[in-house]
C-alpha cells in the first residue's frame, strides 16, 4: 500500500471499489485511475503493442503513452484521464482498444452552441488570470479546462503565491469569475479542435454522456501548458519509469507515493523540484542525475551525480530495480525523467499557427498567430508560475480589449535554468524507446535515417512514432531532436508532424451526440401519414420523405398489393398521397418569360387556367427536373417538381433569377407544404370528385380549378400520370388527412409509388432519376416535341447542339416486352444483342414491371442502335430473359380512356366537412407532459400566414431583403401568397427554454444578441425562431414538424 | 513487416532530363516506374514540392477497387486493378495489398437500380461483381447494422470480392525505391515555379532550385493541377475541394471488408495495425487548405453509425484533409494539352488512389509517345467541348 | 465551419449556405453563336486559384440570397462581401 496517510486533493472518508482485471481495488473522489492503481500497488497496467513489454503509469495526463486500459464499453482509454467511480471495471491492453458487442452503456451524448467574446483553454494560472482579466471587463467568457478543477499545475505544486498555499489563489480567482454573470466555467472538458474563423470544438465529460461544444470566439487565449517529456536510453520503458511531473503530481495532488527510493534524471530543473516533493514524502532520494555542470541555487537536495543515464536494470518481472550512470548503479523502484519540457502547441498549430523552435527552450514553441489568437503561459514557454499569471492577465486584456493594471502574486519558486541540450543516449540498444506507445526506439529512427528519408513526415510514417492515441505528446519533439542528431541538422530544421485535431482522442458517439436512429436526419412526412401508418403502408424514402410504396392488405405481399392497385386505378378508382411534389408559386409581370427560359417548351402562351407538362435542363443540356405547370392568373403560375428535387429546383430557379435576370419581374414562393395533394385516378374517379369537389366536375383536360374542396378552398387540376381520367385535389394541408379519409371512404382505392410508376410506365412515360441518370436528354427520352424550336433559348438549348449530344446513336428510351409473359425483367439487367460478337452493352433496363393490365411483364430501356422488333437478351446477374424491343407506350396509345366515366347516377355530395388537423396535433400530450417548471413546450394555434415579396407590408417578420411573412387573421394585402399551412408554430418557453435550444441551434442565441427573430436551422430542420422574452416561437416546415416535435421532446427528456 | 535498408538518394538536379515529371505523389512515381520499366527511358526527374508521396498518397483511405459504371472507366480502373494484384511482388516489396472485399451500400430503390445496374455491367466488362440483398450483406459483413427500421435501411449492395486496401506509404516507397534505382532522380523539396515556353513547345521548368531544362513534362500533382497549368498558361475544368479522412485508436480485429455508402458519405476499412480507417465526402467549397470542416465529419459519424452502432464508443484518433481536384463528371483528364511536350494526369477527384499504377501506367505510355494510351483516348480534355462526358457522379440521380 | 457574413442576416455558420463557385461568370447573350469550344467554356470552365477567389454562396437557410465574397483558398479568411452576384 503506497497511499499516503495524508495531504492531497483526495476525499479519504470516502472509500469507491472499483475492479482492475477482476481484481478488486478501491480509491477515493479525486483519485483517476491511474492513481487508485498506483495507490493499491499495481505497477504493470498493460503491455505494449509490437514487443509485448510490461508498461506501468507513466504520466499523470493526457499524454500517457503506456496505461491504456478498457473501461466498461470504452474500447480504450488512457487510465491517467479516466476519473476513478463507484464501481468502475477496468482491464488491461495490449496496446489495441477490444470492441465489446455485449458491453452496455446507459450515456447519452448531447451537443452544443456557444458563442463568447473570449474564450480561454485552459485553467491554470495563466488560464485563470486570462478569464478574470477578461471577464471583470464585461466581456463574455468562456473557460474551458480538461480537469475535474480548475488549477492546472497548481494542482500538483507545492507552489505558495504571496506566502500561501497557491490553491489559496486559485480558490480566490474561481469566486471572482463566479460573480460574473457573463463568464461560464466548463470543467472536465477538452478543447479538441481549434477551426477557421476562430471556432472551437469542445468535449465534456459529463455521468450522463459527453457533450460536444461548438465554440465560436471573437478572440482566443490559449492557456493550454506543457507537457514533460522523457528522454531514450535502454530500458527507459520499464514500469517504475516516470515523467518527474507525474511523479510530482502523484505524491502532492493524489497522495500516492510512486516508490519508495527513487532517482531523478533532471535534464530541466523541474527534476529538482519533483525530487524535493518526493522526498517530502517519504521517497528516498538516490540520486539527482543532471548531465549540466551544476545543480540549481537554493537546492539542497542530496546526492546530485552529473552525468547522464545509460540504463536500467529490473526484474524477473520486468520491473525497474536500478539505474545505470555509466558504470556506476543505483538501485530505485522508481526513476523519475525530468527530460524537458514541451508546451501544448497542439491547438495553436491546428489554427494554422507556424511554431519555431526556442533554442534556449529546446523546445518548440507558438510563432505567429493565424487568427485572433494569443498563446499564454507554459504553452508558449514561461513556465514560471508568477510569469504565467502574469502573461494570463496581459493575454485576457488584450483579448477584451482593456488595459489593465492587475495583482501579480509573488512565487517562492526559484527561477528556472534552461534546460539540457540533451536528446539522450542515442544507443542502438533495442530498448532505448523514443515512442514508448509504438515501441519505437533510437535505432528505428537510425534506420530511417539510413534509407535516404529526410522528412520527419517520412519517418512518422516508417516507423509509426507518434501515431499512437497519445499522439506523440510525449514522444513528438523526442523524433526532430534524435533525427537531428542522427543525421547532424537542428530539431528547427527538422520541425514538427503537423498538430491534426483532435487534440485528444474523441468516441465516435461524441462526435454524432443526438443524431442517432431516428433522429439521424430529418424525417419529412405529409398530413396523411398518421392514416398511412393506420393502413399498413410499406414506406420509402425519397430524400427526407416518407412515402408509401403500397398499401398491403392482410396477407398481402407487394406484388399481389400493386396488382390489386393498378387494377382499382385501371377499372374504378383509386387515389395516392401526392403531397410530397414539391409545389412553387410563381409570380410577377415576366412569369411567363422566366419559365420559358427554365423550360424547353412554351410556357408565356399557355391560357390561364391551362396545365402543361414541362422539362427542364441542366445548362449542360441534360434533363434536370419535370412537372406540370399551371397559369393560374395572367402573372401568377403555380410549377410542380418532383419530389426529390424539390429544393433544388426553387434554389435553381432562384440561381437564375438573382444572378442572371435581375430585371425580370418574377417572385417565387414555395408552397409545398401548404397544400396537401391526393391524386385520385380511375375511370370512376368522377364519382368521387363529384362528392369532394363538385365546383370541378366540368374540368376539362389539362385545366385547373379554384374551388372548394369539403367546403374549403381548395385547387384542383384534372392532370393524369397515368393515362386514366385523373384529378389532384388540393387543400390547406391540415385539411389533407381529412380529404384523404373522405376519398378513401368514397370508395377510391389507396395506392402507392410502386402503382404509381407501373401505370405511368405502362404509358410510357419517363421518371427523372429512374429513365434519366444525368446524361439524357429530352431527346434521347424521345420527347423532341417538347423541346421548343421557336424560342431563342431556354438553359441547355446550345449543349443539344453539341457533337456528341447531337449525334445520332444516342441511347433513347424504348420499351420491352419479354418473350415468355411471366418472366421477370430486373431493373438494371443489361442489354446484349446474340448475333453481336463480341457483345457490346446497348443499354440498361430502367423500368421492369408486372402489368395486372397488359396480363404480362414489360418494361421500358434506354438503349443505342436498337429499333421495334429488334430482339434482345437483358442479362441481369446469371439470368438472362429474352425481349424484344418494342415503342414504349403500352396501354391506351391514342389516349381515349382519359376522359373515364360520368358521374354515376345518384351520387351527391355526401363527403363531410373537412376537419382541420395540425401537423403538431399528436404531440399535444406529450408535450404537456414533458413541461417543467423551468421549460414548457406547446403548439400555438393556427393563425393564417401569408408570404409577401417585393414591397413591405409594413407588418410581419422580414425574412429577407424583399421578403416578409406575415402572421396575423384579416385580409391579406395584394399578391400575398398564403401559406397559412406551410409552417407549423411550436413554443418553448421558461427560463430553461434557451438551454435546450442551444442543443441544437447554431445560432448566437445570448438575449443581448438575439433579440427578434432569425430564420436558421434548429436540429438540422429549416426553421424561422422568434424571441419573446423567455419564450421561443418555433416557426417550423409542417412537413419537418412531426420530426421536429421528437427532437424537443428528446431534448426536454433529458 | 520489415522495409528495405535503402529507398532513395537524395540528388541534386542535373541541368537537364529527358522528362520531367512534377509531383512526386503516387501517379507521379508509378509514372516514372513505368517509363523507366516500360519504355526504357530513366533520364528523368521527379520534382516534389515538399516530401515524396506527402499529399493525396498520404491522405486517402487506400480503397482499391474497378466496379465502375461506364465502360471507360471500368477499362482503365480494372487495368490498374489487374496491376495491384502482381505489384508487390514486382516491387518486392509488402504492399499490404489485401483483397477483402468491397461493399457499396444500397439505401433507397434508386440506389438499388444503380447498383444493379452496376453490377451487370461491371460482370460485362470483365470485372468481378456481384449483387447481394441485405440478409447476404448481413452474412458477409455481419457488424453492419441492416435493420429495417434505422434511418436509412441497408437494402443491398454491390460486392467486389477483388477489391480491397493496399498501405500507401508502402506503395509510394516502393515505386519510389524502383524508380531510383533505375537512376530516376527523385528531387524533394523542389517546387516547380513556372514553365520555359516557346513557339508552343515547353523547354524547361523553373524551380526553387534554378532552371531544369526537359524534353518532356508531365504533370501530375493532383489538387494543385490548375496552379502549375496557370503557369504554363493553359486552363483546365477542374475544382480543388478538400477531402477529410480521419483514423481511430488501434482496435484488435473486428471489421474484415471495405464497406462503402455513397448516399450516406462513409467509408471505412480496418488497416493491418487495427486502426479504422474513414473517410468522409468532399467539402462544398474549393480550398488548397488541406484541411476541411468539422460538421462534415460530425454528419459522418452519425452516419457510420446508423451502420456500425458496435463502434459507438471507439474514438477518432486523427482527422485531416486531402486536396483533390474534381473535373465536371467526376472522371479523370489523362492526355496531350495545347503546349507541345506537356503533358496532364489531373481529375481523379477522389478516386486517385486505386488508379495509381494503372494511371502510371497509361500516362507513361502517352508521354512516351506523345500520343493517348488507348485507355486514355476516352478521358481526353476535349470530351468537354464535344460532350463525351463519362459521368460517374450522375447515375446517382434521385427524384420522383 | 467558415463564418459567412450574409449581407441579409450577418454572419453564419457555413452550413446554412450552398455554395456557388466562382462568381462574375455572365450567361452568354447569344449562345447559338458560340463555337462549342466557347460554349465548353461557360458551362465548364472555371478559376481555380490558389490565393484571393471571389466566389457566390447561396443562403439556402436564411434569406435565401445570393452573394459574392472575397475568399483566400489556403487561410479562408474573408474578406467583406463583393457586389458582382453572377
Amino acid at each position: 500500500m503506497t497511499r499516503l496517510p495524508s495531504g492531497g486533493l483526495i476525499d479519504r472518508s470516502v472509500t469507491l471499489p472499483f475492479h482492475f482485471d477482476g481484481r478488486p481495488l478501491h480509491g477515493h473522489p479525486g483519485d483517476t485511475l491511474a492513481s487508485a492503481l498506483l495507490a493499491g500497488g499495481v505497477r504493470v497496467v498493460g503491455h505494449s503493442v509490437d514487443l509485448g513489454r510490461p508498461r506501468g503509469v507513466f504520466s499523470a495526463g493526457a499524454e500517457e503513452p503506456n496505461a491504456l486500459v478498457r473501461v466498461g464499453a470504452d474500447p480504450m482509454l488512457a487510465a491517467t484521464t479516466v476519473e476513478l467511480r463507484d464501481g468502475l471495471r477496468a482491464w488491461s491492453l495490449r496496446g489495441k482498444g477490444r470492441v465489446d458487442p455485449d458491453a452496455v452503456d446507459e450515456r447519452r451524448a448531447d451537443k452544443g452552441y456557444l458563442h463568447c467574446d473570449v474564450l480561454v483553454a485552459g485553467g491554470g494560472p495563466a488560464g485563470l488570470a486570462a478569464a478574470l482579466a477578461a471577464g471583470e471587463s464585461g466581456a463574455r467568457v468562456i473557460l474551458l479546462d480538461d480537469q475535474p478543477r480548475l488549477g492546472g499545475d497548481l494542482l500538483s505544486s507545492r507552489v505558495r503565491l504571496d506566502g500561501a498555499p497557491a490553491l489559496d489563489w486559485v480558490a480566490a480567482a474561481e469566486r471572482r469569475l463566479a460573480a460574473l454573470p457573463e463568464v461560464r466555467v466548463l470543467v472536465r472538458t477538452t478543447a479538441i479542435g481549434y477551426y477557421d474563423h476562430n471556432y472551437l470544438v469542445a468535449v465534456e465529460r459529463r455521468a450522463a454522456g459527453e457533450r460536444l461544444w461548438h465554440l465560436r470566439a471573437r478572440r482566443v487565449v490559449l492557456a493550454t501548458g506543457a507537457h514533460e517529456r522523457s528522454l531514450p536510453f535502454p530500458g527507459n520503458d520499464r514500469p517504475g519509469v516516470m515523467l518527474a511531473s507525474a511523479a510530482r503530481a502523484y505524491v502532492n495532488r493524489y497522495g500516492v507515493r510512486p516508490g519508495g527510493r527513487a532517482v531523478v534524471y533532471a535534464c530541466a530543473d523541474s527534476g529538482y523540484e519533483a525530487a524535493r516533493d518526493l522526498e517530502a514524502a517519504g521517497v528516498v532520494i538516490a540520486a539527482i542525475v543532471d548531465p549540466r555542470p551544476q545543480a540549481p541555487a537554493g537546492h539542497a537536495v542530496t546526492g546530485t551525480i552529473t552525468g547522464t543515464i545509460t540504463g536500467t536494470t529490473s526484474d524477473a518481472d520486468g520491473l525497474l530495480t536500478g539505474v545505470r550512470i555509466g558504470d556506476q548503479h543505483l538501485e530505485a523502484d522508481l526513476l523519475a525523467v525530468a527530460g524537458g519540457w514541451n508546451p501544448a502547441v497542439h491547438l495553436f498549430s491546428q489554427s494554422q499557427g507556424r511554431v519555431v523552435f526556442d533554442d534556449a527552450l529546446q523546445a518548440f514553441v507558438p510563432g505567429a498567430s493565424a487568427q485572433a489568437e494569443r498563446s499564454a503561459g507554459a504553452c508558449r514557454g514561461l513556465y514560471g508560475t508568477r510569469e504565467a499569471i502574469e502573461d494570463g492577465y496581459a493575454a485576457g486584456a488584450e483579448a477584451a480589449g482593456r488595459d489593465g493594471d492587475f495583482a501579480v502574486p509573488s512565487s517562492d519558486e526559484t527561477a528556472l535554468r534552461p534546460p539540457a541540450a540533451y536528446w539522450g543516449e542515442l544507443s542502438p540498444d533495442a530498448t532505448a524507446f523514443v515512442d514508448l506507445q509504438r515501441d519505437v526506439t533510437v535505432a528505428d529512427l537510425a534506420r530511417a535515417a539510413g534509407t535516404g528519408m529526410r522528412s520527419v513526415e517520412h519517418v512518422k510514417r516508417f516507423t509509426t512514432a507518434g501515431t499512437g492515441a497519445d499522439q506523440g505528446k510525449t514522444s513528438g519533439a523526442l523524433v526532430a531532436g534524435v533525427m537531428a542528431e542522427l543525421l547532424g541538422a537542428t530539431p528547427g530544421q527538422l520541425g514538427t508532424t503537423t498538430f491534426r485535431p483532435p487534440y485528444a482522442p474523441v468516441a465516435f458517439g461524441t462526435l454524432a451526440g443526438r443524431d442517432r436512429g431516428e433522429l439521424s436526419d430529418p424525417v419529412r412526412t405529409t398530413a396523411m401519414h398518421g392514416a398511412h401508418l393506420a393502413r399498413g403502408a410499406v414506406f420509402e424514402d425519397v430524400g427526407q420523405w416518407k412515402r408509401p410504396r403500397y398499401f398491403p392488405l392482410d396477407g398481402e405481399g407487394m406484388r399481389e398489393a400493386v396488382l390489386r392497385e393498378c387494377r382499382a386505378a385501371r377499372t374504378g378508382v383509386a387515389a395516392m398521397d401526392a403531397s410530397t411534389l414539391g409545389k412553387i408559386d410563381i409570380r410577377g409581370r415576366d412569369a411567363g418569360a422566366f419559365l420559358d427560359r427554365i423550360y424547353t417548351n412554351m410556357y408565356s402562351t399557355l391560357a390561364v387556367g391551362a396545365c402543361r407538362y414541362g422539362l427542364m435542363c441542366t445548362a449542360d443540356g441534360m434533363v434536370f427536373d419535370d412537372g406540370t405547370t399551371t397559369r393560374l392568373g395572367e402573372d401568377h403560375y403555380l410549377m410542380t417538381t418532383t419530389t426529390g428535387n424539390a429544393a433544388a429546383v426553387l434554389d435553381w430557379l432562384e440561381e437564375w433569377r438573382q444572378t442572371e435576370w435581375p430585371e425580370l419581374d418574377v417572385r417565387l414562393t414555395s408552397v409545398t407544404d401548404h397544400w396537401a395533394t391526393v391524386a385520385i385516378a380511375g375511370p370512376r374517379a368522377r364519382d368521387v370528385l363529384a362528392a369532394v369537389a363538385p365546383g370541378a366536375l366540368d374540368l376539362a383536360f389539362m385545366r385547373y380549378a379554384g374551388t372548394e374542396v369539403l367546403g374549403v378552398p381548395g385547387r384542383v387540376f384534372r392532370i393524369s400520370f397515368s393515362g386514366e381520367l385523373a384529378y389532384e385535389v388540393n387543400v390547406p394541408w391540415h385539411y389533407g388527412r381529412s380529404l384523404w379519409e373522405g376519398v378513401l371512404d368514397l370508395g377510391a382505392v389507396p395506392y402507392g409509388t410502386e402503382t404509381m410508376h407501373v401505370l405511368r410506365a405502362e404509358k410510357g412515360f419517363a421518371i427523372v432519376g429512374q429513365e434519366t441518370d444525368g446524361t439524357v436528354t429530352p431527346q434521347d427520352l424521345g420527347m423532341s416535341w417538347i423541346v421548343s424550336k421557336r424560342k431563342p433559348d431556354y438553359v441547355g438549348k446550345r449543349s443539344h447542339s453539341r457533337p456528341d449530344t447531337a449525334r445520332d446513336g444516342r441511347k433513347r428510351l424504348v420499351g420491352l416486352l419479354t418473350d415468355d409473359p411471366d418472366a421477370g425483367l430486373a431493373e438494371g439487367a443489361q442489354l446484349l444483342r446474340e448475333s453481336e460478337v463480341p457483345a457490346r452493352m446497348l443499354g440498361h433496363v430502367t423500368s421492369g414491371y408486372a402489368s395486372a393490365t397488359l396480363g404480362r411483364t414489360f418494361g421500358l430501356a434506354m438503349a443505342r442502335d436498337v429499333a421495334p422488333g429488334d430482339r434482345l437478351t437483358a442479362v441481369s446477374g446469371t439470368a438472362t430473359v429474352a425481349v424484344t424491343v418494342v415503342e414504349p407506350v403500352f396501354y391506351d396509345p391514342e389516349n381515349a380512356r382519359r376522359d373515364g366515366e360520368p358521374v354515376a347516377a345518384g351520387i351527391v355530395s355526401t363527403a363531410p366537412e373537412g376537419r382541420a388537423e395540425s401537423p403538431a396535433a399528436a404531440f399535444a400530450a406529450g408535450f404537456a407532459a414533458a413541461g417543467s417548471q423551468s421549460v414548457r413546450l406547446r403548439e400555438l394555434p393556427a393563425t393564417p400566414m401569408w408570404e409577401v415579396r417585393g414591397a413591405d407590408p409594413g407588418e410581419g417578420l422580414r425574412l429577407g431583403p424583399d421578403w416578409w411573412l406575415v402572421v396575423r387573421d384579416g385580409p391579406a394585402g395584394e399578391g400575398w401568397v398564403e401559406v397559412s399551412g406551410q409552417r407549423t408554430v411550436l413554443e418553448l418557453a421558461g427560463p430553461g427554454a434557451l438551454d435546450v435550444l442551444i442543443t441544437g441551434c447554431p445560432l448566437d442565441l445570448h438575449p443581448s444578441v438575439f433579440t427578434g427573430h432569425a430564420q436558421t436551422l434548429l436540429a438540422k430542420a429549416p426553421v424561422i425562431i422568434e424571441r419573446d422574452g423567455d419564450a421561443y416561437r418555433i416557426y417550423v416546415r409542417s412537413s419537418y414538424t412531426a420530426y421536429l416535435a421528437e427532437w424537443l421532446l428528446d431534448a426536454l427528456g433529458r | 513487416m520489415t522495409h528495405p535498408d535503402f529507398l532513395w538518394r537524395n540528388p541534386d538536379p542535373k541541368q537537364a532530363y529527358d522528362v520531367i515529371i512534377v509531383g512526386g505523389g503516387g501517379h507521379g512515381l508509378a509514372t516514372a516506374y513505368y517509363l523507366a520499366r516500360n519504355h526504357g527511358i530513366t533520364n528523368v526527374a521527379v520534382l516534389e514540392k515538399g516530401w515524396l508521396a506527402g499529399g493525396n498518397m498520404a491522405r486517402n483511405t487506400t480503397i482499391i477497387r474497378s466496379n465502375y459504371l461506364w465502360d471507360e472507366s471500368a477499362a482503365i480502373y480494372e487495368h490498374s486493378l489487374k496491376l495491384w494484384e502482381g505489384l508487390g511482388d514486382e516491387l518486392d516489396y509488402d504492399l499490404q495489398f489485401s483483397q477483402r472485399g468491397v461493399l457499396n451500400l444500397a439505401h433507397s430503390l434508386g440506389d438499388v437500380r444503380e447498383g444493379r445496374r452496376r453490377v451487370n455491367a461491371n460482370r460485362l466488362n470483365g470485372v468481378d461483381a456481384e449483387w447481394l440483398d441485405a440478409d447476404e450483406v448481413k452474412k458477409f459483413c455481419p457488424i453492419v447494422n441492416v435493420s429495417e427500421r434505422a434511418r436509412y435501411p441497408v437494402m443491398g449492395a454491390t460486392l467486389q470480392r477483388r477489391g480491397g486496401i493496399a498501405k500507401h506509404d508502402h506503395v509510394a516507397w516502393a515505386l519510389a525505391r524502383k524508380a531510383d534505382a533505375y537512376g530516376i532522380d527523385l528531387i524533394q523539396g523542389c517546387e516547380v515555379t513556372g514553365f520555359e515556353i516557346a513557339n508552343g513547345r515547353v523547354l524547361s521548368v523553373k524551380t526553387s532550385r534554378g532552371r531544369i531544362a526537359a524534353g518532356k513534362v508531365a504533370l501530375a500533382s493532383a489538387g494543385h493541377t490548375s496552379v502549375l497549368a496557370e503557369r504554363a498558361g493553359i486552363r483546365l475544368p477542374l475544382q480543388s475541394h478538400p477531402l477529410q479522412a480521419l483514423v481511430s485508436e488501434l482496435l484488435e480485429p473486428v471489421l474484415d471488408c471495405v464497406v462503402m455508402s455513397n448516399a450516406v458519405h462513409v467509408y471505412v476499412s480496418q488497416a493491418h495495425k487495427g486502426e479504422l480507417v474513414m473517410g468522409a465526402g468532399i467539402d462544398s467549397y474549393n480550398s488548397y487548405g488541406q484541411r476541411g470542416a468539422f460538421h462534415v465529419i460530425e454528419a459522418q459519424m452519425a452516419a457510420a453509425l446508423e451502420l456500425f452502432p458496435l463502434f459507438s464508443r471507439v474514438r477518432v484518433l486523427r482527422t485531416w484533409a486531402g486536396v483533390v481536384d474534381v473535373s465536371p463528371d467526376a472522371s479523370p483528364i489523362i492526355g496531350t494539352t495545347p503546349v507541345d511536350g506537356l503533358y496532364v494526369n489531373a481529375g481523379w477527384g477522389t478516386g486517385g488512389f486505386k488508379a495509381t499504377p494503372g494511371s502510371g501506367w497509361v500516362y507513361a505510355h502517352t508521354i512516351a509517345h506523345g500520343e493517348p494510351h488507348p485507355l486514355a483516348e476516352p478521358f481526353a480534355l476535349d470530351r468537354f467541348t464535344t460532350g463525351a462526358l463519362i459521368d460517374e457522379h450522375g447515375a446517382a440521380a434521385v427524384a420522383h | 465551419m467558415l463564418l459567412i457574413d450574409c449581407p441579409h442576416c450577418g454572419p453564419r455558420d457555413e452550413n446554412e449556405f450552398r455554395y456557388g463557385g466562382q462568381a462574375g461568370i455572365a450567361y452568354p447573350d447569344a449562345p447559338g453563336e458560340l463555337s462549342d469550344g466557347e460554349w465548353a467554356g461557360y458551362v465548364f470552365m472555371r478559376d481555380n486559384p490558389k490565393g484571393w477567389f471571389t466566389e457566390r454562396w447561396f443562403h439556402a437557410h436564411g434569406c435565401r440570397t445570393w452573394f459574392a465574397v472575397e475568399r483566400h483558398t489556403v487561410t479562408h479568411e474573408i474578406r467583406t462581401p463583393v457586389q458582382e452576384i453572377r
